[in-house]
């Protein structure tokens, strides 16, 4: 049942507006805040480069670690945005009008943290630029674009320039609003980035059509990253765990599941934050909840088949990576909390329908499904590469060093440090979508009860 | 003799449905007046004919500009030096299918967008005539015409219920 408050378009401007006109005193502490855990990450980072690699916990053979895993994980949560926006708009799904810009911003600044992983991980992010750009023109020296690693930042470039394309183009129309209410710079920025937008039913009507248009192209960028990220492991030689042939649609399905997560969380988060209870209410909740549960039981389907088709065959190295996944400390207490985070406290939970509506509950099951993605991935990476193989005779452990802690944290602050500045620029739930939806939205009578009607745009 | 425009603003979408009639009484052609909004209605609310594009051009000309652009990046670097590597050949088709199929999709993504704004009329350098409120939930009537017509034009619109009638470059009383 729809929970729906009739709003005049003066009142979503103001509610939507808030955010960017009004300014808590928290905000400021908290980008501050950010700002200094980011600093640190930073500076970790420009440590590593001058020390080299040898501050972290990475040795032969595990070469891969918090880095990698933190790239595939951003990268996951990044799914987030065509899986809610693009598919919901497909499908023209009413309640997906609140979540569809969290979502793609969302996309963006993941996309980009991820993108920062493989260069600071490289110890020389400069001479990445020799294996992805082909630019040498000097040498003559080009990318080798037989290697997955080429593949991977072409997928990532293609998703990132799209994601903000879209974003850019479904803006359009509330940079519009903004500019017909500020003043002096402001006024002058709105106006450029509005591109002198009128709302002509020509321009709402194109914009329509991006909406669905974009979406039906992005999508398979969207299947393609992923599944692209997935191939870096796949057509990788002598690593048990790394082939199984579901990887593709395992890593695709897993990226929803923690990117849907991670828009729930932001949700709430506004929600609180913005006092945004007309546009971000619980049916909207309890509908993302259901979707989640639909997509995580379909990811832990792939975990299920992807550890079976591991242990099936009986060869000797990828039973016993398994083993040591599964029995051998601390493999054992990750994976136990994986799975737990993942799918065994999470959906069940779900499944009632006080959790669904729940704003606490919510936000700590969407935070712990995040949590056990973090894992599942970390799983995936580093037990392979430190298990045993024939003709490897160098050996070590891998703990993250204090570095690689800093640096991954200071994703999750920037990440969250750049949705709270959007959002002091730009709104974060798109105006003229609300509108459109009050537009469209009636109560008809049937017997004695007023039921709610949306009609579908076209 | 130079064309003007003049915007008639309404406070409700019935009212300026019912001043697009008074409009055509008063010889105005369908495409002489258009809708302007601060967010979308359904197609044909205030009597509008559908407007033409060709919006579906845009993302099958770059997705075959971005293929062919993937195509011969990678075949050109690749032949440029000629290292083989893993014992792959140096077109390996599975390789240049996986670039292609990026450069075919983000080509179609960057001529889609560069197609809506085109077809959209973007970017427009000046707004005049245009009243902040109709991104306050107003809807704007904009109508153009010969100069010796607009005061017809301000009278049909008036006679519509307009709450506010704007001339090109400043208000009229």
């Amino acid at each position: 049942m729809q929970e729906r408050v009739r709003l005049s378009d003066a009142q979503i401007n103001r509610d939507l507006l808030r955010s960017i006109f009004e300014t808590p005193k928290w905000y400021w502490f908290l980008v501050a805040f950010l700002g200094l855990v980011v600093l640190a990450g930073f500076t970790a980072a420009g440590y590593m480069f001058n020390q080299g690699l040898g501050v972290t916990g990475l040795n032969r053979p595990v070469m891969w670690g918090f880095f990698i895993t933190n790239f595939v994980f951003w990268i996951g949560i990044s799914h987030a945005g065509v899986m809610l926006s693009a598919i919901l708009r497909l499908v023209q799904a009413e309640w997906r009008r609140p979540a569809t810009r969290a979502a793609e911003v969302l996309t963006v600044f993941s996309l980009m943290t991820a993108m920062m992983m493989p260069l600071i991980h490289a110890g020389r992010p400069w001479r990445v630029m020799y294996w992805v750009f082909p630019y040498d023109f000097a040498r003559g020296v080009y990318p080798n674009v037989r290697s997955a690693l080429v593949w991977d930042p072409a997928a990532v470039f293609t998703y990132l320039t799209s994601s903000i394309l879209f974003v850019f183009i479904a803006l359009v129309p509330d940079i519009a609003v903004l500019r017909d209410r500020t003043t002096g710079w402001r006024h002058v920025m709105y106006s450029v980035l509005s591109l002198g937008w009128r709302g002509s039913v020509r321009q709402w009507k194109l914009q329509l059509i991006a909406g669905i248009l974009l979406s039906a192209i992005i999508l398979p960028i969207f299947v393609s990253v992923h599944s692209i990220v997935s191939w870096d492991f796949g057509t990788a030689m002598s690593v048990e765990g790394w082939h199984s042939t579901v990887f593709a649609p395992y890593f695709v399905i897993g990226a929803v599941h923690s990117g849907v997560s991670a828009v729930v969380t932001v949700m709430i988060a506004l929600r609180w934050v913005f006092k945004w209870e007309n546009y971000i209410r619980m049916e909207h909740l309890d509908a993302l909840a259901k979707l989640l549960i639909v997509v995580a039981t379909g990811w832990f389907y792939f975990f299920i088949l992807e550890f079976i088709f591991g242990l099936y065959s009986l060869e000797g190295p990828e039973v016993a990576l398994r083993e040591m996944q599964v029995f051998q400390m601390p493999w054992t207490a990750l994976f136990i909390t994986f799975l737990l985070c993942a799918y065994f406290i999470p959906v069940p939970m779900w499944l009632i329908p006080k959790v669904r509506r729940s704003i606490p509950l919510m936000i700590f099951t969407t935070i712990l499904v995040n949590i056990g993605m973090w894992l599942e991935r970390f799983i995936i990476i580093v037990p392979g590469l430190a298990r045993k193989q024939v003709f490897t005779f160098t050996w070590g452990g891998y703990t993250p060093s204090a570095v690689e802690i800093v640096i991954v944290i200071a994703t999750f602050a920037l990440v969250s440090m750049l949705v709270l500045l959007f959002a002091k620029v730009f709104p974060l739930i798109p105006i003229g979508d609300a509108k459109e939806g009050m537009i469209l939205y009636d109560e008809i009578k049937i017997g004695k009860v007023m039921v709610p009607a949306v009609m579908r745009e076209e | 003799m130079a064309n003007k425009s003049v915007l008639g603003l309404f406070d409700n979408a019935d009212t300026a449905a019912d001043a697009t009639d008074v409009l055509l009484e008063a010889g105005c052609a369908q495409e002489d007046f258009d809708v302007l909004t601060g967010s979308p209605y359904p197609e044909g609310a205030f009597g509008e004919k559908n407007p033409k594009h060709h919006i579906y051009v845009f993302p099958l000309v770059g997705a075959l500009m971005g293929l062919s652009v993937a195509l011969l990046l990678t075949a050109g670097t690749q032949l440029a030096y000629p290292m083989v590597t893993g014992g792959k050949p140096i077109l390996a088709f599975p390789a240049m299918t996986i670039i292609g199929y990026e450069g075919t999709l983000l080509g179609a993504v960057i001529f889609t967008i560069l197609g809506i704004i085109f077809e959209s009329r973007l970017p427009r350098p000046k707004l005049d005539p245009y009243d902040p409120r109709i991104t306050e939930g107003y809807i704007g009537l904009l109508v153009t015409c010969t100069e010796e017509k607009v005061d017809v034009m301000e009278q049909a619109l008036r006679r519509g219920k307009a709450v506010d009638v704007i001339h090109e470059k400043g208000r009229a009383l």
